[in-house]
């Protein structure tokens, strides 16, 4: 085996908080060059960097240090907050890596930290603590070879699992015993999958064979998860460091990024397009005016030595840098490090708030990412899965059936289970045998577990129980209980013999042999166990479209009937079905289950070949439904969600009937809703079914497509005329479309099938595998416009979804915490999605997309001015400010408001926005960032700029504006256009803010009077340091012409007008539309319908005439 | 609009009358010194002869204003030393690199360095008001005109032992372009050197191309006779300063001042229109509102 060095990785707490790649980036020493080069391939800090550099090169008009400090702090600011982080994840780590761990070595136990363990050291682990590698099982303290582990922190999963060691090795089990061993270990390549592990041992015994054993999950001890219930075991580490599987699934994550930052970079490149245009103008007309020689160079102004022997190609490429610095503010330097801190103290906001904390599980929402805020507020397709999503995922027994006779218990109690005897409607009767066999069946044939009532923190809490059952799947411990109330009570494993206290009070014995795990492809499990008489029985359950095929089909009859109409009303169905089988029968198949277990290339396959084989020839004996409820507010968080736009698609491994009656249940269909069905029923079996399918295909798209321009006449009236459909489809025919077995024209019935997918309102996709959801999700991401996508779920088989979709949710619900740990935002419940959409989502959105363009205009009228100045001063590149200002601006005067602004900005208030959930449509398809707006706030920066220029300009036309005849010069020009500058944006901010909290206040006024202050602290004292004294008292001269005074105000109202006006306009309007949005029907559809797609435009004109925004 | 009528009113009440001597024009008493460089001696004078419309009843403002003069050029702005000019004795002798190429002369350095100082306006006005054939001199206060904490803090002739600004300037040589150094600026030791006002006040770079200086104060003496009164005057002109090299212009300007300032029509207009655009707007306004709100709480229940 090679040696592997445990490279440092991460814990699991710092992985559930963080999305970081695992490991420390930095270490101490390398901390300062490595943050900079990182930070330094971010296109803006470059650019900036570049400029910084051309201003220490090159002869500039501003001074190194009007860019280079913006910079700096901008950097340092960065490098602070990253420093930071990756100082959590070392703390985190040390505390994993630096461990101690005890390794085995000749013998003795040698003390080591955790970090150091090599593959092939043999570990010694006691109880309750946590595996610091990933293990093979040698040995444990326990004689049978077998120890408990919990899995809590890798997927959440809080039951005990048994984990076995290998055979020949369990005697070993003291530190001699262990030194003794020899034996290789060959094992696959490292891979992510936790539930996957193929390797071999084979044993070097003093004088026998080698013996040779295989590997599987079983023997493989994860790191991250804790030994519990067992004193000691020993282990032989076989990945270590990145290599574990703990490490390699937090992994290479992609990153996902916003649709604003998209909107920015296609901003800056407008901008940097602005800037060099601005730079090509004043350096072609600085030569055109430089023709004249008396231009040039009058005899007051002669060029140094050194500029006259400077090439005139140089000369013109100095003076296109030099322009370049200049204007180079118009590219606002804070704004990345404004955006990230925007994010990164926003986030807080949701998890902070109060309507989304939880107080059955104790928690809020969890934020994974902060990237995502705004882009929750952009949503137009939701993914959502069913099970644990929409529902409860807390299962409670409704019925059974025992050969097609109905038991039902008649008091429709949540808590039947304190008369364990309660009465039952029978509805007929099977035979006494019968019923017994089925409840045996239900108390043996499952993976739960009991767990002591002193430790409970498990799933279901029973304070007068002394034990509480635990399961991966709540469905068995529904239908553990359902058998407890009709009389058979399940009462743990020992030493692999099942206990059952069954009707009469006895207790029964069954030695357990196999258990055929559940997986979602198979959607069935089983058990072999032996009665104390002897008979060898196979129990087996699973969904009925996995169980029926291999039953005696006589028998199915009855039984459908029940099956489907529990389906029908919402329930979650699941057949039983045994057989017995002769000692011959079972010798073979554990002969062929332990080969299967035993081989080590295709082991998965052989496996369900031999399930397969097993699982024949059954005998049906009935049927359990169990119903999951659904949620609270489900119906009208979905109502909200279509009301606010979104579309709502369910995918779900569920039936199609439950999953369809669910679909009403939460209004996502309505009876008014059209269903189109693409699913093993319409498209029925056989050779034809493709066939079939594209002739379903061609009618859907013709009834929604082309059919559809007839009702655009209509229009008016549409959204209540308008036919919605919803659309059915099944995993098998989803792969049909997806995976044709012919190629011609398989890409075309695809597309078709995708035109069909976005004219319904709502979809419901059945019988999903996890990478079908997957698909499905790529799908609709990939279509044109790419839609912003999110996904919800819960459990292990919606994390691929969620990692695939736009933004990711995770329901910190039953199955787990898998699907939370890889979302970027986990809250407890569905209806938390509202709040989290329509209020978070939707003021995240017009918080940084304001943010964003407000950047933008404030520094397009800050350089606007120092552009037209250079028409007035020879196009010399005289700055108009002084370089404080030109420093300051950015950084000091302007920075906090519009940071407060984006932080606690709400133009409507939260309850509005979840209350009014059309109000969503109005930011939908990034509205706040389109040309348009964007072209509005560019042409306000360049007016206002023209006001504050032209304004002094002839404010300046006489410049003795002291009333003692005094005269002004250049640098007084510069700082009137500054004062009413800083005035001026930060009023429009002022303007813009709808909510004002203390923090507004001190922030927007606290600047303008630092601005003030700052700016008589900087020209009262001759500045030792400085070269030029030229601010010197300019400012408070300034305050004392009272024309001064008065331009400066007129020029803020000036500037300001037209926002005042729109103000002004938009109260009007509102004022006369009060009546308006509170008359209209509320619980039929909003949607106006148009080619079966909401017309997000003609929606937000409707919306802008009734929902004006709140003007105080 | 109080505000604007207000400015108006002043506005109306502003004296001022412009002289522009440049001599371009070949009828002009000054073309004769069109041409004239820095040297020049004896310094060529003309005489320009003007009619006052109205007395200047308050105190009058001398200004000379330039034109086309790129005081606010980049490579203009920055030569200069603020040190010196604030009297750092090392400075003096050692002037920053930002003067060149008027650093040093002769290997000695320049004091005040720089392309401004080396650039200052050295014409000189004198008014005289004719009466009946005798010309009167009108006192001209040559003290007032630059900034206080110009004159008091910021410029500053260099220390050493005794008041000799002679001595104090040893080591240092007077600007290219200057007939005389800067210690024989004026005879008034408060008025010389580093701190002749008409020098801080040249040094206050402009904004713009066309600018106007403060030259001199003339005060009003007593509540009887206006300032000046209406009539003939004669402005005396020794014409050292060349513009026409450049294609510039120079005025004399005489102003009166009021609690704002120099006369200056954009505010007012700029107030009067803004005044009356929301005094319309907001009628126009008040007025749908009124309608509107009417209509709307009449007709507009909805179906």
């Amino acid at each position: 085996m090679p040696e592997q060095s445990c490279s440092p990785c991460g814990s699991a707490a710092s992985l559930a908080l963080s999305q970081c790649p695992l490991s420390p980036q930095y270490t101490l020493w390398n901390f300062l060059p490595k943050n900079l080069f990182e930070q330094f391939r971010r296109i803006a800090n470059f650019y900036f960097l570049i400029i910084f550099l051309v201003q220490v090169i090159v002869d500039t008009p501003t001074s190194p240090v009007t860019s280079g400090l913006p910079l700096f702090f901008v950097i340092t600011v960065t490098a602070i907050k990253q420093g930071y982080e990756d100082w959590l994840r070392h703390r985190a780590d040390n505390e994993v890596n630096k461990s101690n761990v005890f390794v085995v070595e000749n013998a003795k136990q040698v003390r080591k930290e955790s970090e150091k363990i090599k593959v092939g050291d043999i570990v010694e682990v006691k109880a309750d603590e946590t595996f610091p590698c990933d293990l093979i099982f040698l040995a444990s303290s326990s004689t049978d070879g077998t120890c408990y582990v919990t899995t809590a922190s890798l997927d959440g999963e809080s039951n005990f699992k048994t984990h076995y060691a290998v055979r020949d090795t369990t005697v070993l089990c003291t530190d001699e015993a262990i030194d003794t061993l020899t034996a290789t270990i060959e094992c696959e390549q490292p891979q992510p999958d936790l539930y996957k592990f193929v390797g071999r041992i084979i044993i070097y015994g003093s004088n026998q064979e080698p013996v040779a054993r295989s590997l599987g999950p079983e023997n493989l001890l994860l790191k991250g998860a804790t030994l519990k219930n067992t004193k000691k075991i020993y282990g032989v580490a076989v990945y270590t460091g990145m290599e574990t599987k703990m490490a390699l699934n937090y992994q290479g994550k992609s990153q996902k990024r916003s649709a604003v930052e998209k909107s920015i970079n296609a901003f800056l490149i407008v901008y940097l397009c602005i800037l060099l245009g601005k730079a090509t103008v004043c350096t072609t007309l600085k030569y055109v005016w430089q023709s004249n020689p008396f231009n040039d160079e009058p005899w007051y102004n002669e060029k140094t030595k050194k500029e006259r022997d400077t090439f005139k190609v140089l000369r013109m490429f100095t003076d296109f840098l030099s322009f370049m610095v200049l204007f180079n503010f118009i590219i606002p330097v804070s704004m990345y490090v404004t955006v990230e801190m925007q994010k990164f103290l926003g986030s807080f906001f949701i998890s902070w708030d109060k309507e989304m904390y939880d107080e059955e599980i104790q928690e809020g929402a969890l934020v994974n990412t902060s990237d995502l805020n705004e882009e929750l507020g952009q949503v137009e397709y939701v993914f959502t899965d069913k099970t644990g999503t929409l529902t409860e995922n807390s299962m409670e027994f409704i019925e059974c059936c025992i050969d097609g006779h109905k038991y039902k218990d008649c008091m429709a109690e949540v808590d039947g289970f304190s008369q364990p005897d309660g009465p039952l409607k029978y509805y007929g009767k099977a035979e006494k045998s019968r019923e017994e066999l089925f409840l045996r069946a239900l108390c043996l044939c499952h993976t739960v577990q009991i767990k002591e009532a002193d430790q409970v923190d498990g799933l279901v809490a029973h304070p007068e129980r002394k034990y509480t059952y635990i399961s991966s799947s709540p469905d068995e411990i529904a239908l553990v209980k359902g058998a407890e109330k009709y009389g058979f009570t399940f009462l743990g494993l020992e030493n692999n013999f099942m206990k059952i206290r069954n009707q009469k009070n006895e207790t029964e014995m069954y030695q357990l042999l196999h258990v055929l795990n559940f997986d979602p492809v198979r959607r069935r499990m089983s058990v072999i166990v032996r009665t104390s008489t002897g008979k060898l029985l196979l129990f087996c359950k699973g969904a009925d479209s996995s169980i029926f095929p291999r039953v005696q089909q006589e028998e199915i009859q009855q039984t459908k009937v029940h099956v489907d109409r529990n389906a029908m009303d919402g329930y979650r169905t699941l057949c039983v079905a045994f057989k017995e089988l002769t000692e011959k029968e079972y010798d073979r198949i554990d002969r062929q289950l332990n080969e299967a277990k035993m081989a080590l290339q295709d082991r998965e396959e052989k496996m369900a070949k031999v399930f397969d084989d097993t699982e024949a020839d059954m005998h049906l004996i009935g049927a359990t439904a169990v119903e999951d409820r659904l949620q609270e507010q489900l119906a009208e968080t979905i109502e909200a969600l279509h009301a606010a736009g979104m579309k709502v698609w369910v995918l779900t491994g569920d039936k199609m009937e439950t999953a369809k009656s669910t679909c009403y249940a939460c209004r996502l269909f309505q009876t008014s809703t059209e269903l189109l069905e693409l699913t093993a029923r319409t498209v029925g079996e056989g050779d034809r079914k493709e066939d079939r399918l594209h002739e379903l295909l061609l009618e859907y798209h013709k009834k929604l497509i082309q059919d559809l321009p007839k009702t655009r006449a209509g229009l008016k009236r549409s959204w209540t005329l308008s036919q919605e459909y919803g659309l059915i489809i099944d995993g098998s025919t989803l792969s049909l479309i997806l995976n044709p077995s012919q190629d011609c024209g398989s890409s075309n019935y695809k597309s078709i099938f995708l035109q069909i997918c976005l004219k319904c309102t709502a979809v419901l996709c059945c019988r999903m595998a996890p990478l079908q959801k997957a698909q499905i999700v790529r799908m609709v991401k990939n279509t044109k416009g790419s839609p912003i996508t999110l996904s919800i779920g819960d459990g292990a088989n919606d994390v691929s979804m969620i990692l695939e979709a736009h933004v990711g949710i995770g329901i910190k619900g039953k199955e787990g915490r898998q699907a939370s740990r890889n979302s970027d935002y986990a809250v407890p419940k569905f209806k938390h999605l509202r709040k989290l959409l329509l209020a978070h989502g939707h003021l995240y959105y017009v918080r940084i997309a304001h943010l964003v363009q407000y950047f933008f205009y404030k520094n397009l009228c800050f350089i606007l001015p120092q552009f037209l100045y250079q028409f007035f001063c020879g196009f010399s590149q005289q700055p108009l400010y002084d370089a404080a200002y030109l420093t300051m601006y950015n950084i000091c005067f302007t920075s906090l408001p519009i940071l407060a602004y984006s932080l606690l900005e709400q133009h409507i208030s939260i309850d509005t926005l979840t209350s009014d959930p059309q109000l969503y449509m109005k930011v939908s398809d990034n509205a706040m960032l389109q040309w348009r707006p964007f072209l509005y706030w560019t042409f306000l920066g360049a007016f206002e700029g023209l006001v504050f220029f032209f304004g002094v300009y002839f404010l300046f036309q006489n410049s003795s504006l002291e009333d003692n005849g005094k005269v002004f010069g250049n640098w007084t020009f510069g700082t009137i256009v500054f004062t009413v500058l800083v005035f001026t944006v930060t009023l429009k901010l002022a303007l813009d803010t709808r909510f004002w909290t203390w923090m507004n206040h001190f922030v927007i006024w606290g600047s303008l009077a630092f601005y003030v202050f700052f700016s008589f602290f900087w020209g009262g004292v001759i500045w030792p340091f400085l070269k030029q004294q030229r601010m010197y008292f300019v400012f408070a001269h300034m305050l004392t012409s009272v024309s001064t005074w008065l331009a400066i105000i007129l020029l803020i109202f000036i500037s300001l007008f037209p926002e005042i006006l729109l103000i002004v306009l938009k109260n009007i309007k509102e004022k006369n539309h009060q009546a308006g949005p509170f008359d209209l029907p509320v619980l039929v559809s909003y949607k106006r319908i148009e080619n079966g797609y909401v017309k997000a435009e003609d929606a937000v004109t409707n919306l802008a005439e009734r929902y004006p925004l709140r003007i105080p | 609009h109080s505000t604007s009528e207000i400015i108006i009113l002043k506005a109306a009440e502003f004296k001022k009358t412009k002289i522009d001597y440049t001599g371009t024009e070949p009828s002009s008493p000054c073309n004769k010194c069109l041409n004239v460089s820095w040297d020049s001696t004896p310094p060529c004078t003309c005489t320009i002869n003007f009619t006052l419309e109205h007395a200047f009843e308050s105190n009058v403002f001398m200004y000379y204003g330039l034109s086309n003069f790129y005081q606010n050029h980049r490579r203009y702005v920055k030569s200069r030393d603020d040190s010196q000019l604030n009297g750092d004795n090392s400075s003096l002798l050692n002037p920053s690199k930002e003067c060149e190429p008027y650093r040093t002369n002769e290997d000695k350095p320049i004091a005040p360095c720089g392309a401004i100082a080396n650039s200052m306006f050295n014409d000189t006005l004198e008014l005289y008001r004719i009466d009946n054939d005798t010309r009167t001199p009108i006192t001209l206060i040559k003290k007032g005109i630059a900034w206080w904490t110009d004159k008091n803090v910021k410029f500053r002739n260099p220390t050493g032992d005794g008041n000799n600004l002679t001595a104090l300037f040893q080591g240092t040589t007077k600007p290219v372009n200057w007939p005389k150094p800067v210690y024989m600026l004026d005879s008034e030791p408060d008025n010389n050197g580093f701190i002749n006002e008409d020098f801080i006040v040249w040094m206050r770079t402009a904004a713009l191309p066309t600018f106007r200086k403060l030259y001199r104060l003339i005060e009003r003496k007593n509540n009887f006779q206006p300032t000046l009164q209406a009539g003939k005057y004669s402005l005396d002109i020794a014409y050292n300063y060349p513009v026409h090299s450049f294609d510039g212009r120079k005025r004399m300007i005489l102003s009166t001042i009021s609690w704002m300032g120099g006369k200056n029509p954009f505010l007012g207009i700029a107030y009067i229109t803004v005044g009356s655009i929301c005094f319309f707007l907001g009628v126009v306004l008040l007025f749908i509102h009124h309608k509107y709100g009417n209509r709307n709480t009449s007709a507009d229940i909805p179906n």
